[in-house]
């Protein structure tokens, strides 16, 4: 069908804050929407309260509303532009649930608002758990046995019935929240009782457990015409019973044989007819291992997190693809936007490997309960592309930035008894990778693992080879080994520290050996037609290289993982320095792993390297591309962590030189700056021990603030007021994270806040003085940010303002930074962040100004003068904008809430 | 050991041998796309005498399972793949055991996708998998040798399958027949009986089918002109289906003209069109040729279905007799049930004749 001229202007739902699972997934589809809308003609209404996405940038829709989403704001919203139709599958469960209540409150009858894409009908009998069963048994789906209870005492009973374990799914509520495994009565009354409290309408699914099934996942599409795809089929590394946003997930499916590959796709296929999708549903099954028999778990209808990644695996463009489907278009009109030649419907053929991992949040919230289940509690993930299983494995754990001794070792940090490990294997956590590979260093069988693990053999295969390469590479370190290992994913350091040596040794004997990466292209076709896609990985597998230096480039380095202290805000920013980039016309290419952003779509770049963050893969591309330098300050602490090693390495960083950021970065160095500027800092000092922060501390002067010197984000801070108190914090920090420093301040009560300032290197801009509602001690990220600030006097600004110029100029900031002072007796500064911070994309949304396109132009040679700007403090709005943080703890189940208690 | 693959425009590719080791191969390159069905593709007849890339670079994952071959045996020249993979979780046989039983070599450890776009790029070659590599003067002459010596057949089926309660029987006319076809046939209530297509039409006639299928097969269409006459026969008194190459042939009958594709489709992918319904189903497809939309102009032929891509002819049906072909697999194995409807159509095509002859 040809698009609908029936409408003009469509109300796009975005899906708010990011929480753990709806996170950076739904700025990606979010945006690709709009911008396929927009294609068509239409004229978008995008509504979203996050001011940290590029959907609300106000290049993505004619009209951005940065706003509540609930009933009330978006009814207000609505009836004043009276739009022609909503849009509500690309903005997660809080858009398919605003869409719910609008048209249960007769909004989008009274304004004649047509619901565009997938129907309310579609979306109540998918998420219905007791419709769904209906639906599936009417077309011959099999579903595992189960009741919707509304009480205890029903579920109780049901699941005497059936038998333990039964799995409790409470309705309606994001990413599996309040649910469980119980095992027995005693963990049904638990679980049973929490879930059915978190649910909107107390109800909860009690059903037979299947855990220990093969768990896979398909992403298809439907049209108005009834046409159908799959787009990509994903294989869960762990059975059901872990959430698929906690599992290890493999694309394309690796143990399913043709037969029951398509007996799925085949279910898959009749389950979106079934429902008369109109777009992207997300439909997950489980294969019994020792059978052709399966059972549908769930369908989500929309686009999810797992579209996302599907999108990234394959190239295909899921919710640009669904939006257009949404007005009307049918999958054989749309043009596939990889060959260009070719339309979308068709499905896409992989010739290489991806692999998931999900980045935890536990390094930050050590007391939480680590344990994995039918709730989600990744807050990101990462995602490795290679030739081979072990690959893409090994290059999404260097993807991972966490613990750098886990991630080179892969194994946990502390040692277990064998007990222990048993345990751990049949109670997964988040470090389930690292604890097989510790069974496979115990010489554990693959069997062994395999019944403790349910984990599919073919997998835990691919980890024991992984742990024999490993093996061998302690002895002697052959050309041969050394190209094997690369060939398998082994990064330089991972080698290095099965080998013992140093890093730069690994480095000289892969150079001496000849051994390089190519880079291969993602076509979605493999190969069978010619596309030009700019989206890369890299194989150490000898072969062709298809990436062709662009020429006149320059390299903007990602943030990675989404983590707590670095989410989606650093995208932003990276997004915006390669639109700033290719303004000034240069070639802008992406280094970064994560497939939920928008940064990692490939057509936001003029190339994309799918690739870890680290300076052994930025290098080779480095050498491949020979760009004119590397941007490092957009891509968060991640790439500026980068930032010396690759300086060793000769490359050329764009903007705040190596120097100016030590400056910030090295606590002697910073010192030395402020005290060389008479600018006051609390008094402070590091320590190993608690006898030395005993004896610091009086000398500083309680009350102290405290925390571990590692932690980005500043998590785990705590403010004590005396010796007991100390004791008490540095027991538990130095058991959360042994034989790292500690960092001990004055603590200063007063008014936070904080700046972004931008330079040309000799003049500095600062586009405003925000205000943390909190006083000091809480994290910047954690507090509530107001602009202008409503409590300072003019002179403290004009104080601020003074000390901003002054860094700025010392460290010559070429680019922006972030400084954040305490406002007391005097002006206290309390840290500089030498790279753009999360306040941005909030700044320039509401000051109107792109700060870091600005800040990328000021890097590419511009003097603030050039761009019109002027020396100083830009001139306070009259009206008052605030930023509040959204917090996961529903989920997480903190222990660490020091933060709170001892204010 | 070492592999080499020469084509015939004097690239060489090198690799790792595998599979029946010792044995030469020679025929045309081709590539697969499909992410799952290696084993179907290596034992479907379809592919006798060419060398079989896939461009996924897993094969062997799950080994060679019990009742997925597509004939007897595999007919191919060699099987080449990027990374072979040789731990199967059961206690399957692996892909390499099993190549070895077949006496089919194979190589990996190449780049498959740089050969498979010198493949798009330069069409369909000629290659010699081998253990020297082929100097490039020698090409030729070697592979005339070659071609004579190591040249393989399917084996013909003359077989009967009974089902209960069989509302019709099919005669299937064997080019060298994937067994889903036979399964498929006998899934909606169809007995078969299979027939070399070397058989007469008396012989035919006496088995008193309701239908007759033109099965899958090897090779250029018009290597197959002896047939036709056969064909046109069995059209005045039979409804007729006809798959891949039983489609190409149908089409030769009744007049039409098929001519070689750049690099053939082969993949479990492929977009078709269906012109009645405007729907667009995955198909499974190979094949290396296709019938040309222009030869139609003054036969009896009609365009039912083409391919999304390239829009070439995907499916056909004569005007005036009950006879469907298709260019792509309905029955899957490899590949996608989108388009199994193809078999009840031919029964609708039985049904009616029944009623006509009633």
């Amino acid at each position: 069908m040809p698009k609908n001229n029936s409408i003009h202007k469509i109300a796009v739902i975005g899906s708010g804050p990011i929480i753990i699972g709806q996170a950076a997934e739904f700025d990606y589809a979010g945006s690709q929407a709009c911008i396929s809308l927009r294609e068509e003609g239409y004229e978008v209404i995008l509504i979203n309260s996050n001011p940290s996405t590029i959907m609300t940038d106000d290049e993505i829709a004619d009209k951005v509303y940065l706003e509540p989403l609930t009933l009330d704001s978006v009814s207000k919203i609505l009836a004043k532009e009276q739009p022609d139709a909503l849009l509500p599958t690309l903005g997660g469960q809080t858009g398919l649930n605003l869409a719910v209540e609008l048209n249960d409150a007769g909004v989008l009858d009274k304004y004649h608002i047509e619901l565009l894409g997938t129907g309310l009908k579609t979306i109540e009998q998918a998420e219905d758990r007791q419709q769904f069963k209906q639906l599936m048994q009417d077309i011959n789906q099999p579903v595992p046995a189960s009741l919707t209870v509304h009480n205890l005492d029903d579920a109780l009973n049901f699941a005497k019935k059936i038998g333990y374990p039964v799995i409790v799914r409470p309705a309606y509520t994001l990413g599996g929240t309040g649910g469980g495994i119980a095992l027995n009565q005693d963990e049904l009354v638990k679980i049973g009782t929490r879930g059915l409290s978190m649910s909107p309408v107390t109800e909860c699914l009690i059903e037979k457990s299947i855990a220990g099934f093969k768990e896979i996942e398909f992403e298809v599409m439907r049209d108005a015409n009834g046409d159908k795809i799959s787009v990509c089929c994903m294989e869960n590394f762990d059975p059901v019973g872990i959430h698929t946003g906690d599992s290890i997930v493999v694309a394309p499916s690796q143990s399913l044989n043709d037969h029951q590959f398509q007996q799925l796709r085949y279910a898959s296929l009749s389950i979106v007819e079934a429902l008369k999708i109109k777009g992207g549903c997300n439909v997950q099954l489980a294969q019994d291992p020792n059978s052709d028999q399966y059972y549908i778990i769930e369908v989500n209808p929309r686009v999810s997190r797992s579209s996302a990644l599907a999108s990234k695996a394959t190239g295909y463009p899921i919710a640009k693809i669904a939006a257009k489907i949404a007005v009307g278009l049918d999958l054989n009109e749309i043009t596939n936007p990889v060959t260009q030649t070719t339309y979308a419907a068709f499905e896409p053929a992989l010739d290489y490997v991806v692999a998931k991992i999900p980045r935890f949040p536990f390094d930050k919230f050590t007391g939480a309960d680590r344990q994995l289940g039918t709730q989600m509690k990744a807050t990101g993930e990462v995602m490795g592309i290679g030739l081979t299983i072990e690959e893409a494995l090994l290059k999404a754990v260097a993807s991972l930035e966490i613990e750098p001794q886990i991630e080179t070792s892969l194994l946990p940090l502390t040692k277990q008894t064998d007990e222990e490990l048993s345990f751990a294997l049949t109670h997964p956590t988040d470090q389930r990778l690292f604890e097989i590979f510790s069974a496979l260093d115990r010489y554990w069988s693959v069997k062994k693992i395999a019944d403790l693990t349910k984990i599919t053999p073919i997998f835990l295969h691919k980890l024991a080879h992984i742990w024999q390469l490993k093996n061998s590479l302690g002895g002697q370190l052959t050309s041969s080994l050394l190209a094997d290992a690369k060939q398998y994913g082994f990064s330089n350091a991972m080698i290095a520290a099965a080998s013992g040596k140093s890093e730069l040794q690994i480095e000289e004997l892969i150079v001496q050996s000849n051994i390089a990466p190519v880079y291969k292209m993602v076509d979605t076709c493999a190969g069978e037609f010619a596309s030009a896609t700019p989206y890369f990985y890299s194989s150490f597998f000898p072969g062709e290289n298809e990436s062709k230096p662009l020429g006149k480039s320059i390299i903007v380095l990602g943030s990675g993982p989404i983590r707590i202290g670095q989410g989606v805000e650093f995208d932003y920013t990276t997004v915006h320095c390669v639109q700033a980039i290719q303004q000034a016309g240069y070639h802008a290419i992406i280094v970064n792993n994560n497939p939920e952003t928008v940064s990692t779509d490939f057509s936001i770049s003029d190339k994309l390297y799918f690739e870890p963050l680290t300076t052994e893969s930025v290098m080779n591309i480095v050498n491949l591309e020979q760009p004119l330098g590397v941007i490092v300050q957009f891509g968060g602490q991640t790439a500026i962590n980068l930032t010396a090693s690759l300086v060793q390495h000769g490359v050329k960083i764009l903007g705040t030189s190596l120097a100016g950021i030590d400056q910030t970065e090295d606590r002697h160095q910073f010192e030395e700056l402020l005290i060389g500027q008479h600018i006051a800092q609390p008094k402070g000092a590091t320590t190993m021990n608690l006898e030395e922060a005993a004896a610091i501390a009086p000398h500083i002067g309680y009350p102290v603030m405290v925390r571990p010197s590692f932690v980005l984000g500043g998590r785990a801070m705590a403010v004590v007021h005396n010796e007991d108190e100390l004791a008490n914090y540095v027991d538990k920090a130095m058991k959360a994270a042994p034989h790292q420093p500690i960092l001990i301040d004055h603590y200063v009560a007063g008014i936070e806040c904080e700046a972004d300032i931008l330079s040309d290197g000799h003049d500095v801009f600062i586009p405003g003085i925000m205000e943390h509602l909190e006083g000091s001690g809480i994290h910047s990220g954690d507090s509530i940010a107001m602009y202008p600030s409503q409590r300072l006097t003019d002179q403290q600004k004009q104080a601020i303002e003074s000390i901003a110029i002054k860094i700025g100029k010392q460290v010559h900031c070429v680019g922006m930074m972030n400084i954040q002072f305490i406002v007391a007796d005097q002006v206290y500064v309390i840290e500089v962040n030498p790279r753009a911070s999360r306040t941005v994309p909030f700044m320039s949304k509401i000051t109107g100004q792109h700060l870091a396109k600005i800040a990328t132009s000021l890097i590419m040679g511009n003097s603030l003068a050039d761009l019109g700007l002027e020396a100083g403090c830009a001139k306070e709005p009259a009206h008052v904008s605030i930023k509040a943080p959204v917090f996961s703890f529903t989920k997480n189940y903190l222990a660490w809430t020091a933060l709170y208690l001892l204010k | 050991m070492k592999k080499y693959l020469t084509l015939e425009d004097g690239t060489i590719f090198s690799g790792t041998a595998f599979g029946a080791t010792q044995i030469t191969a020679a025929g045309e390159i081709v590539f697969n796309t499909g992410m799952t069905g290696y084993q179907e593709a290596i034992t479907d007849p379809s592919y006798t005498n060419q060398l079989l890339t896939f461009t996924y670079p897993l094969i062997g994952t799950y080994g060679i399972v019990k009742d997925q071959n597509q004939s007897g045996s595999s007919t191919c020249q060699a099987v080449l793949v990027r990374h072979l993979e040789t731990e199967v979780d059961n206690a399957n046989l692996t892909l390499n055991e099993w190549l070895k039983q077949q006496y089919v070599p194979g190589m990996c450890d190449l780049d498959t996708r740089a050969l498979t776009k010198h493949i798009r790029k330069h069409g369909t070659l000629k290659a010699i998998l081998s253990n020297q590599p082929v100097d490039h003067d020698e090409f030729l002459h070697m592979y005339g040798v070659l071609g004579n010596s190591i040249s393989k057949q399917p084996t013909l089926q003359h077989e009967s399958y009974q089902v209960d309660d069989a509302e019709f029987h099919v005669v299937v006319i064997d080019y060298g027949i994937k067994q889903a076809i036979i399964e498929e046939l006998m899934n909606v209530g169809c007995s078969v009986t299979v027939v070399p297509y070397t058989t007469n039409f008396k012989d035919i006639e006496v088995l008193n089918p309701d239908g007759i299928l033109l099965s899958n097969g090897p090779d250029d269409p018009n290597v197959y002109v002896d047939t036709l006459p056969l064909i046109q026969e069995l059209e005045q008194s039979y409804p007729i289906a006809g798959i891949c190459l039983g489609h190409q042939l149908l089409a030769l009958a009744n007049g039409a003209k098929t001519y070689q594709l750049p690099f053939g489709h082969r993949g479990l992918n492929h977009p078709v069109k269906l012109l009645n319904t405007n729907q667009t189903i995955m198909t499974s497809q190979n094949h290396g040729f296709a019938v040309d939309p222009d030869s139609l102009t003054d036969t009896d032929l009609v365009v039912t279905a083409v391919e999304g891509n390239d829009q070439t002819i995907e499916g056909l049906a004569l005007q005036q007799l009950p006879a469907i072909s298709v260019q792509f697999h309905p029955e899957a194995n490899p590949g996608p049930l989108d388009a199994t409807n193809f078999f009840h159509e031919f029964k609708e095509l039985m049904h009616k004749e029944v009623k006509v002859h009633a």
